[in-house]
């Protein structure tokens, strides 16, 4: 029998605000000592009340509309009760009934359509280290503001899951929501698995593996766990509905014996906070301020970019927002640059915060174009472009600063053709020409372009030369 | 409250104060006093006005302070066991608009421990005596701040109301005490009972100081955005001629105390000579009141109380083998029977499979009551009722009985719930002596005239 597989995937989403979700402490506690982002809100004091950050509502519209999701004009907070250090509140606020961001879909690079049940605004929680006979807490994280994306089980292969959760890092990171460092937590992955026979109308028991950070290891995880509930049911057995931890060193999950039962978050409205109502005119506004996304950029540069070269471009922001602003003409030159040049630079992360200029490029391809430049002296030039000592200056002075503008002057060339046949050394290579000796030719340009000191067109010379030498 | 006739110093009056307080230590009021803060205090109000400085509206004037107010003078302990030995880093915005004016806060007083009770039996730190019969209660939960202003320590006090925690100790001491409209003042750094209900107020002498203290402590607040714009001093005072009382026909019956109907009957009476038109009202959905009080409050006290863990601050139960021991250990010590029975009943009516049978079938009893009072004023400006079916009621009595104790509660949870603001009055005593208070009750923002109105009822 064959068996299909059903995914769905809650993704977290960290937002970049300038502070956090509920108090005015700094959002941003990378590299800061444990607990010194913490207000007494964060803290949880007594008389403590959340005061809504107005940014994280913005962050979540223009979340919400790169997913075309239905922003609800009403939506209100909840409270999801627990015990654990890492909520000093004893309850995480959410939105459980009624979230901010609407159902919409998330395209995938092959075309296919993931639907998006709903995403809501919460606060994160704290960070426990475990030590043999103690832990310690650091609330720096406590209420950072989080989305949480919920898929509905739309997602029938791993490879599918795999790019699901790279296109939401994509859109996120072009809606400019979050810092999007997977390595530290920016968006994390709580990934649901099922399978069934394929004529079965309903799905299969589901198991979660949360927590996962990475594409690869949503990839792994999934195909693992197909083919651990298939041969389950091949061979007759039940799948176990739990919560199964993934490790990336084994390639394995393992299911998680939790002591408690379901959980019961008794959740209850939060009366701290008056609901949200944002007026059509103030999510339109918002939601103007959207760019363009990848999906965007595939329909646009379809036709100029190959396809692989705009999947290993989309990955970058910056690099698309860069080609949205240099003249068209220009996108197909600089894309290549920015493909084979630049990311294959070490510093190639560094140099994605201080792109040249839109004018820097386009001067560039343009020289390129004009045969002004050379491919090699091109590369050579925009790599020059992210110099610091170079960045202010325009791309003309660069290539002449280093001499690497080409000799494209007819006349100018002719004058340097003609001394150079007239230098005895060459005598026999020209006689070898006129003999028929077409290789020789190659020795000749040479000639020339030592004599020009590399600034002569290589092809506008030989022209000449065969023209002088018939 | 002013000083500034200088007939008098702040220092004469703190120190008066401070004497009294200790004259009355066997009621049981204060669960700290700050002689040295306050006579400090005193001295810098008392050199700025020989200075010639300009000083504030309440410079000089003693208060009492009820313990679930943040402010880093002395622990902030809402007299439950599991604050011990917080100090809070924090002033209450409500705390920081009275001192800005230079009120003086001599010490704070008891309460029912995070405010649950009718009685101040409820305290970690014993009950607080009445102040006119020693052998009764003194109300709760705001007992200690009633009896401070009752016995003439203070000139006011703060309290808090969640379901009458101002007005019913207020009536049983015989004094003012206002639950100003949900929202008029900041619970910025107030320890939470109840967030959608909780109500900051006082306890005052005549309804003059009542309007001073309003005037300054009400008003938005960035850090509590469930408070309204400013609207007190701005409300149009409104003409006080031609106003229809009403009169719940629902609560005159046999089981409220026939001293507290007459008393009732006698004001109308009153109101009616002075040419005010007296409105019978029928408000059948009160009869709900109490059972949404009983499931919306315990379900935030359940909640709020969530915090009290024993991790970051107040007591801490030691030798616990592990966290979760630390959890059980910290919250079965430290916290009283009344707030176990409240945290019980809250996190049952929000458990799934039933939030929907209790909570929210509560919910909906509240938005019936909230349309009631609409209804009400469409018919009558204010509303004149008692505030509880007895008078103060004999220490003990019904601390076994919870049921008994949540029925003194009858009259006063509904304008919680509905957010419409309430002043208790002194109304005449008894025939053994005891006070009796009225609640008026009047529409949202209604706070001023209500206090101006209340003139009317000396």
């Amino acid at each position: 029998m064959k068996y299909i597989p059903t995914i769905g995937i809650e993704c977290h989403v960290q937002l970049c605000t300038k502070t956090k979700l509920f108090s005015e402490v700094d959002n941003d506690a990378r590299g800061k000592e444990p607990n010194s982002c913490v207000s007494p809100v964060d803290y949880a004091l007594p008389g403590m009340l959340p005061r809504l950050n107005g940014e994280a509502i913005r962050l979540a519209i223009l979340a919400g509309r790169a997913m075309n999701c239905e922003i609800n004009n009403n939506s209100r907070f909840d409270r999801k009760h627990y015990f654990y250090p890492d909520s000093p509140k004893g309850y995480q606020i959410t939105q459980y009934y009624a979230p901010i961001i609407g159902s919409g879909y998330v395209e995938l690079p092959s075309g296919t359509r993931i639907k998006i049940e709903h995403a809501h605004l919460e606060g994160d929680a704290g960070k426990l280290t475990h030590f043999d006979s103690y832990s310690l807490v650091d609330l720096n994280r406590v209420d950072t503001p989080l989305i949480e994306i919920v898929s509905m089980p739309d997602i029938h292969s791993a490879k599918d899951a795999h790019d699901y959760c790279k296109e939401l890092w994509r859109l996120m990171r072009y809606a400019g929501v979050t810092y999007g460092d997977l390595y530290n937590g920016n968006m994390r992955f709580d990934v649901n698995t099922s399978v069934a026979p394929e004529d079965s109308k309903k799905l299969g028991t589901r198991t979660e593996v949360k927590n996962l950070n990475s594409f690869r290891s949503v990839e792994r995880a999934v195909e693992y766990e197909i083919a651990r509930q298939t041969k389950l049911l091949e061979a007759g057995e039940k799948v176990i509905q739990e919560t199964r931890g993934w490790s990336d060193a084994t390639g394995k999950t393992t299911g998680q014996r939790s002591k408690e039962e379901a959980k019961d978050y008794r959740y209850m409205p939060e009366p701290d906070l008056p609901p949200i109502h944002l007026t059509e005119e103030f999510v339109e506004a918002e939601s103007s301020k959207l760019p363009m996304m990848p999906a965007d950029y595939r329909t646009k540069f379809g036709g100029i970019i190959a396809n692989d070269t705009m999947e290993v471009l989309l990955d970058y922001p910056e690099l698309m927002f860069k080609l949205n602003e240099i003249d068209e003409k220009n996108v197909k030159s600089i894309s290549n640059l920015f493909a084979s040049v630049l990311l294959a630079e070490e510093k190639s992360a560094e140099y994605l915060n201080d792109l040249p200029s839109a004018k820097q490029l386009n001067d560039l391809a343009q020289m390129n174009e004009k045969k002004e430049l050379s491919s090699t002296a091109a590369k050579e030039v925009f790599l020059r472009l992210f110099d610091p000592q170079m960045r202010g200056k325009d791309t003309r002075s660069i290539a002449k600063e280093l001499g690497l503008i080409q000799e494209n002057d007819l006349d100018a060339l002719g004058a340097i053709v003609d001394t150079v046949l007239a230098k005895p050394e060459t005598k026999k290579a020209q006689d070898d020409f006129r003999a028929g000796e077409e290789k020789v030719i190659g020795f000749l340009v040479g000639q020339v372009m030592k004599e020009s000191h590399g600034k002569a067109n290589p092809s506008a010379v030989q022209e000449i030369l065969r023209k002088k030498l018939a | 409250m002013k000083i500034a006739d200088k007939k008098t110093t702040a220092t004469e009056l703190v120190k008066t104060a401070l004497k009294k307080a200790k004259e009355y230590a066997d009621y049981n009021i204060f669960t700290f006093i700050d002689e040295d803060g306050a006579l400090k205090r005193a001295a810098e109000i008392d050199a700025a006005i020989a200075r010639g400085e300009k000083v504030g509206k309440l410079a000089g004037v003693p208060y009492a302070l009820k313990d679930n107010f943040l402010s880093p003078r002395g622990e902030t302990t809402a007299s439950a066991h599991i604050l011990q030995g917080f100090k809070s880093p924090i002033t209450a915005t409500a705390v920081a608009k009275l001192e800005a004016e230079g009120a003086i806060m001599i010490g704070r007083t008891n309460l029912d421990a995070f405010a649950h009770g009718s009685s101040t039996e409820n305290s970690y730190f014993g009950p607080t005596h009445n102040a006119v019969d020693f052998e009764r209660v003194a109300g709760g939960s705001s007992g200690g701040s009633a009896v401070a202003v009752a016995l003439d320590i203070v000139e006011f006090a703060t309290g808090t109301d969640t379901g009458g925690s101002i007005r019913q100790p207020a009536s049983f001491n015989g004094v003012y005490g206002l639950k100003p409209t949900y929202g008029c003042i900041s619970r910025y750094g107030v320890v939470a009972m109840a967030s959608s209900t909780d109500c900051i107020g006082f306890f005052s002498k005549t309804p003059e100081d009542m309007d001073l203290l309003m005037s300054i402590a009400s008003g938005q607040d960035p850090k509590d955005m469930t408070t309204l714009p400013d609207y007190y001093s701005e409300a149009p005072r409104g003409s006080l001629s031609k106003l229809r009382i009403g009169v719940i026909k629902e609560f005159d019956n046999e089981s409220v105390d026939a001293d507290i109907r007459k008393a009732l009957k006698e004001k109308c009476e009153t109101l009616k000579k002075k040419g005010y038109e007296i409105v019978e009202l029928e408000m059948p959905a009160l009869k709900y009141a109490l059972a949404a009080y009983y499931i919306i409050v315990p379900a935030e006290v359940a909640s709020n109380l969530s915090r009290y863990d024993g991790v970051r601050y107040g007591f801490r139960s030691k030798e616990s083998e592990n966290l979760n021991d630390l959890y059980l250990n910290t919250r079965s010590e430290g916290f009283m029977p009344e707030n176990k029975r409240r945290i019980m009943i809250g996190n049952f009516v929000l458990s799934s499979g039933f939030y929907d049978a209790y909570f929210l079938k509560a919910a909906k009893a509240r938005t019936l009551i909230v349309q009631e009072y609409e209804k009400a004023f469409l018919k009558c400006d204010f509303i004149l009722t008692p505030v509880s079916p007895n008078p103060a009621f004999k220490l003990g009595e019904k601390v076994n009985d919870p049921v008994a104790m949540y029925l003194e509660d009858l009259m006063s949870v509904s304008l919680n719930l509905a957010g419409v603001p309430g002043l208790a009055i002194p109304a005449g005593k008894t025939n053994s002596g005891l006070p009796v208070g009225l609640q008026l009750v009047g529409p949202r923002r209604s706070d001023k005239k209500l206090i101006e109105f209340s003139k009317e009822l000396i």
